[in-house]
């Protein structure tokens, strides 16, 4: 029995084993409560070592699972399968890599039932890097669904004066869909007579039957994703979540959605993949053109860049039902980089929040004055949320949009008018919180980032721009398995894979 | 190593100056990006050197063949393998030149024109990494390259503009311009798309290959079928009009003149505002494949040229002149493009580089002497008081006039590149090459008359300033005065003694405008054969790095006569009438403007544009934000749909289990269900199965 080939077991349950060694800890108080914080750092952090570990041993070339764990569990039908390929193998890094940071976060903006937050968080951990890393189709849905419960708790009770409302809306949206992916669950069960995702995706569904599986598991990515008009529980869960859970929800599980949609509905329905693209481009153009209007308008922090974010992931769902190349390089690569840049965002405003106890956009103004650090900080993930080339936020949309090109050039045109409205709320949000003459007499005495959000901060703009100029650790490691599902894709529809030929010759 | 060092030793300054800026010191930094920056300079000298003087090496190295140097691979996706490279021709080689000299130059200013200011470590860096990001668009060996260097460059100017972000107006100035230029990306990024499509490639050389194969093809783009080479020029084009300020897209770069005078003269007239002349010189290729395309660039030039030239005659503030001056010169650059003369195109966008930078940094020469005054109509007679400053402003005044003896090698240097240009749109012929000739000649006119007004009210005649008697009745209208805040960022409120405390500007800012003022006598003469002579010439200087077509150059210097002198006679009128209103009758320009009350307007409020593009982008793209987020999230999808089903939902549920806790935990309730109900399935199914 070798470590190695255990590391997704190891990875995906030491949180959970970390928020065990948490529960033995008693007491009360300031000390208590950094014992508390110390603890679930090293657990991340070790967590989060593994990873790099996985990617580092993870064999880019190889189109297969790696890290294969199969064991029957209940009879034959739902099985222990952990292992990943280069679509999933990406997500548990960014996951296991965020978290220190979250933890880390809880020293200044948790006070109240500090080691009951981290105990929650750990165990959303395990959920996430879970159904990243399960084989299994149950398996996915309890960890899919079982994210919900932390997050629910951690909106609920550390959330903000209307976490209640927020709770409810997350609650209802998140379940209605899932609600219909476990029937579909089912269904597929019946057709392929097993729930191992190796299998399934080998297995080729009936075209008819794949409408209605589509369908199924549409309602729920597409509520995670979220996709416009299900989008509507994101800017209220952000606007009451605490930082930490802000970052987890716009970094991690919206990317549940967005890998959904590559490991099942593409792989496993692509003839309904195909018959439904054209609904997915129209709902993305409108996540991308009318959730940056509405980014326009804002007032809160939050709420803008949660609207922001939205109109990101118009760019993933544009990516993959593109159904080439480089539409699911581009869709992995903006959901890793968005998952960078939107928890550096969510950080940024949590800075302020911490020190000021507002939102409001309108409270500030002026900050470079005393913030320097802060001001380049939040323009280096500015300019990424704008998809400024030489950060890790160009080249996703540029891979979309080049992709979707190529497939129907109208979505391509509206999609680039993404390009014009990130570039006004990114920037009328920074002039109006950093830019101007600082005059309030609330904000004259605010302080600098202090170490440890630096110590945060900075990990995140090197990645941000490390990844803007030199993406190949990312795409190096998708390129093969992305080049099979494309492949799959174009046989499954019978299409060429290149539609160069067809468009340009006439 | 020599080109490494050119691109990246500007970025070195910058990452030492913007992240080390505090610790080392001002001085220090000003120093370190300074003398990078001059290496930089002498290095590209060097290169362009090869060029020049040895021509045939270059071609015996193989024709077309540019210099290559790989930095690092990039975005490698499917058959797509972009990678950073340095590539640098002819074509780079001149535009290496023109913006590490300027930028040295205006580095070196910089060190005596922000002297007071405390935040010049971050100027500088600012400075420097606006020249690495210009290098790498001018360097680009592919389509995506370049347009990392383009939003670069943008993003180095959106932070100059707002250098003074104390100012709201510099902060509105700054996002006008970034957003408005990706206006002109979202052409770019398209026509990269296409470009792709239809060549299959984005490397140059690649896809210029390739266009040979594609000229006829056709593109299915939206909803109709278009010839396919047309299509992606014209949105390439779009975001070079958008970069260089042509008309339509021109709004932003006056009001980008509220950044401090040396950001102007770098990035807002000699480098940045030209990279859109930069790149369709480089798709030359390209656009030679689309009639279409080039006619379209003509027109948009001499529109351009026209239209910016008549809102100059009317500006108050000294440094929106010389803007609108920019904007105009650029139209010029792109008529010579679209005729198909491109080295045309290219020797105005050199010749203009040290006239035009001259120009500003003498405006700025002079707002500093008058402590931040940039209102001309409060300056006058300041010949007396800083006669340097002035005759390196009468120097660039003839060398944007284009003074210079029609058949003579005599002349400034606007005279053979600007002269040469109007040549070209007649030699084009068509209807459009005479709307373009006889647009440039009537530009020419009125560039000639808002210079010499320039040189007129700043520096002839009487003081004007607040003690010195006329004061504001010249002209009533405010509309368009700005200062420059001190150091402090404050606006200096008194101006009653700016006149009598005026004083000549210090060496170090005087000694880069002795080297431009050299540039602009002489570029014109000695470069003329090299971009505008015999076309043998020009395509052993540019070496295939772009396209020459003989036939035109041919008709072009065999024009007419009339042809030839016609700049020359326009640019006189426009002296002479520039004489008599604001020497000999100076109350001529205030009855001219009563008289025409409606014209006057419309040309000092730049033909309202900016009031236009409120109306009809920014207002509904708010309304329509306010309308969709309250309307349609809030109050459609919210109030009606989720809680009303919310609200049936509780009541269904309310009905069978009474929970005192709240709706929320029904959902956890039946989802807990939902899974119990999926495990107690799965037993019962695997049980059976299995």
């Amino acid at each position: 029995m070798i470590f190695s080939e255990h590391l997704l077991t190891v990875i995906t349950f030491l949180p959970t084993l970390g928020a065990l060694v948490l529960l033995l800890v008693g007491g009360k108080g300031e000390a208590v409560d950094n014992l508390a914080r110390w603890i679930a750092l090293a657990f991340t952090l070790v967590t989060a070592a593994l990873s790099l570990w996985l990617w580092a041993l993870f064999d880019p070339a190889n189109t297969a699972f790696q890290f294969v764990e199969n064991f029957d569990w209940i009879g034959d039908t739902i099985g222990y399968r952990m292992g990943v390929d280069g679509i999933s193998v990406l997500f548990i890094p960014l996951t296991a890599v965020l978290m220190p940071a979250v933890v880390l976060t809880s020293w200044g903006s948790i006070t109240k039932r500090v080691k009951e937050y981290l105990i929650v968080f750990l165990v959303l951990e395990t959920f996430m890097i879970g159904a990243f890393a399960t084989l299994d189709l149950a398996l996915f849905y309890v960890f899919f669904e079982g994210t919900l419960i932390p997050m629910f708790l951690i909106i609920g009770i550390w959330g903000g004066a209307r976490r209640i409302q927020a709770t409810y809306k997350f609650f209802f949206y998140s379940f209605t869909g899932t609600v219909l992916m476990l029937l579909a669950i089912m269904a597929m069960f019946w057709q392929a007579g097993t729930l191992d995702i190796q299998q399934l995706l080998k297995f080729r569904f009936p075209p008819e039957v794949q409408t209605w599986l589509w369908i199924g598991f549409f309602a729920s990515f597409a509520v995670k994703m979220p996709m416009w008009p299900f989008h509507r529980w994101l800017p209220e869960a952000h606007v009451e979540a605490p930082t930490g859970g802000s970052v987890i929800l716009a970094a991690i599980l919206l990317k549940l959605g967005g890998y959904g949609f590559i490991r099942f509905s593409i792989s496993m329905f692509p003839d309904a993949s195909h018959q439904f693209a054209n609904f997915v481009f129209v709902l993305s153009i409108a996540a991308i053109i009318i959730t940056s209007l509405i980014a326009l308008v804002q007032t809160d922090m939050k709420k803008l860049i949660a609207y922001s974010s939205v109109a990101h992931m118009g760019f993933v769902t544009m990516g993959i039902f593109s159904g080439n190349i480089y539409g699911i390089h581009g869709a992995i690569f903006q959901m890793i980089s968005h998952g960078i840049v939107s928890a550096a965002l969510f950080l940024c405003v949590g800075v302020v929040y911490d020190r000021m106890h507002t939102r409001e956009i309108s409270a500030y103004g002026g900050l470079v004055e005393r913030m320097p650090r802060y001001a380049f900080a939040f323009m280096v993930f500015t300019m990424a949320n704008v998809g400024l080339p030489g950060t890790s936020g160009f080249i996703g949309e540029f891979l979309t949009m080049l992709a979707v090109f190529q497939v129907n050039t109208w979505v391509a045109f509206f999609a680039a008018f993404g390009v014009i409205l990130s570039a006004a709320y990114a920037l009328w949000l920074y002039r109006r919180v950093i830019f101007g003459a600082l005059t309030k007499e609330s904000l004259k005495g605010i302080l600098d980032l202090d170490r440890r959000e630096i110590a945060v901060l900075v990990p995140l703009v090197v990645l941000t721009i490390l990844f803007g100029f030199y993406p190949a650790p990312i795409l190096d490691a998708t390129a093969a398995s992305v080049n099979l599902v494309a492949e799959n894709f174009a046989n499954a529809i019978g299409a060429a894979p290149q539609a160069v030929a067809a468009a340009a010759g006439h | 190593m020599l080109i490494q060092a050119i691109v990246f030793l500007p970025l070195i300054g910058a990452l030492i100056a913007g992240l080390l800026g505090r610790v080392i010191g001002h001085r220090t930094s000003e120093y370190i990006t300074t003398g990078l920056l001059i290496i930089a300079a002498v290095c590209s000298w060097i290169v362009f050197a090869g060029y020049w003087f040895a021509p045939e090496a270059a071609e015996a190295a193989g024709h077309g063949e540019a210099t290559k140097v790989e930095v690092m691979r990039w975005i490698a996706s499917g058959g797509l393998d972009l990678r950073w490279v340095l590539r640098v021709d002819t074509l780079t080689a001149v535009m290496l030149v023109v913006v590490t000299t300027v930028s040295s130059l205006v580095h070196v200013y910089s060190i005596g024109y922000m002297a007071d200011d405390p935040h010049r470590a971050r100027f500088f860096a600012y400075l420097s990494l606006f020249t690495f990001a210009m290098l790498m668009l001018v360097t680009a060996d592919n389509f995506l390259q370049m347009f990392f260097g383009w939003e670069g460059v943008g993003l180095a100017s959106y932070l100059l503009i707002g250098f003074w972000y104390t100012r709201p107006s510099a902060n509105a100035a700054a996002m006008k311009a970034f957003v408005v230029n990706r206006v002109g990306d979202f052409g770019f990024a398209l026509g990269i798309f296409a470009a792709f499509l239809v060549l299959g490639q984005l490397n140059f050389d690649d896809a210029f290959h390739a266009v040979e194969a594609n000229k006829d093809a056709t593109i299915h783009f939206l909803s109709w079928d278009f010839h396919a080479m047309t299509v992606v020029c014209l949105l390439l084009f779009m975001g070079a009009m958008g970069k260089s300020a042509q008309f339509l897209l021109h709004t932003w770069l006056p009001d980008a003149m509220e950044g401090p005078t040396p950001v102007s003269a770098l990035i807002h007239a000699a480098t940045m505002v030209t990279a859109g002349v930069f790149m369709v010189a480089r798709f030359s290729p390209m656009f030679v494949a689309s009639e279409f395309a080039m006619i379209t660039v003509m027109i948009v030039g001499a529109i351009t040229a026209f239209f910016a030239a008549t809102v100059g005659l009317v500006q108050n503030d000294i440094k929106r002149v010389i803007a609108y001056s920019t904007c105009s010169q650029l139209g010029y650059m792109f008529v010579a493009l679209g005729a198909g003369m491109f080295s045309a195109g290219i020797f105005h966008l050199f010749t203009h580089a040290f006239f035009k930078a001259l120009l500003f940094l003498g405006a700025g020469s002079v707002i500093h002497a008058m402590h931040h005054e940039q209102d001309m109509r409060n300056m006058g007679g300041l010949r007396k008081k800083i006669p340097v400053t002035y005759w390196l402003m009468i120097i660039g005044t003839l060398a944007l006039t284009g003074v210079g003896i029609p058949g003579t090698p005599l002349g400034f240097a606007g005279f053979f590149s600007k002269d040469g240009i109007i040549e070209v749109a007649y030699a084009a012929g068509g209807s459009t090459g005479y709307i373009a000739f006889w647009a440039l000649v009537i530009a020419a006119m009125f560039t000639s008359f808002y210079s010499w007004r320039l040189i007129h009210l700043t520096f002839h005649g009487s003081p004007r300033d607040a003690t010195h008697g006329f004061g504001h009745d010249v002209h009533e209208d405010d509309a368009n005065a700005h200062a420059e805040p001190d150091a402090a960022g404050n606006h200096h409120e008194e101006h009653r003694s700016a006149y009598d405390h005026a004083h000549e500007s210090p060496p170090v800012m005087l000694v880069p405008l002795y080297i431009l003022a050299a540039g602009a006598v002489l570029a014109g003469v000695v470069f003329n054969d090299l971009f505008f002579g015999h076309a043998e010439h020009i395509e052993h200087f540019f070496a295939g790095s772009l396209v020459v077509p003989g036939d035109l150059l041919e008709a072009a210097h065999g024009v007419p006569l009339w042809v030839k002198w016609s700049a020359t006679v326009a640019m006189l009128i426009g002296f002479v009438a520039a004489y008599q209103m604001y020497i000999r009758d100076p109350a001529a320009p205030r009855r001219l403007a009563d008289a025409n009350p409606g014209l006057y307007r419309f040309l000092l409020n730049k033909w309202y544009f900016d009031e236009l593009y409120d109306r009809i982008f920014v207002r509904p793209a708010i309304w329509l934000g306010t309308a969709l987020w309250k309307g349609f999230d809030d109050q459609l999808v919210d109030k009606t749909l989720t809680e009303g089903l919310g609200a049936r939902v509780k009541d269904i549920t309310g009905r069978v289990v009474k929970l005192q806790s709240g709706y929320l935990y029904h959902y956890a309730f039946a989802m807990l269900i939902g899974i119990a109900a999926l495990l107690t399935w799965a037993i019962a199914a695997g049980g059976l199965l299995g």
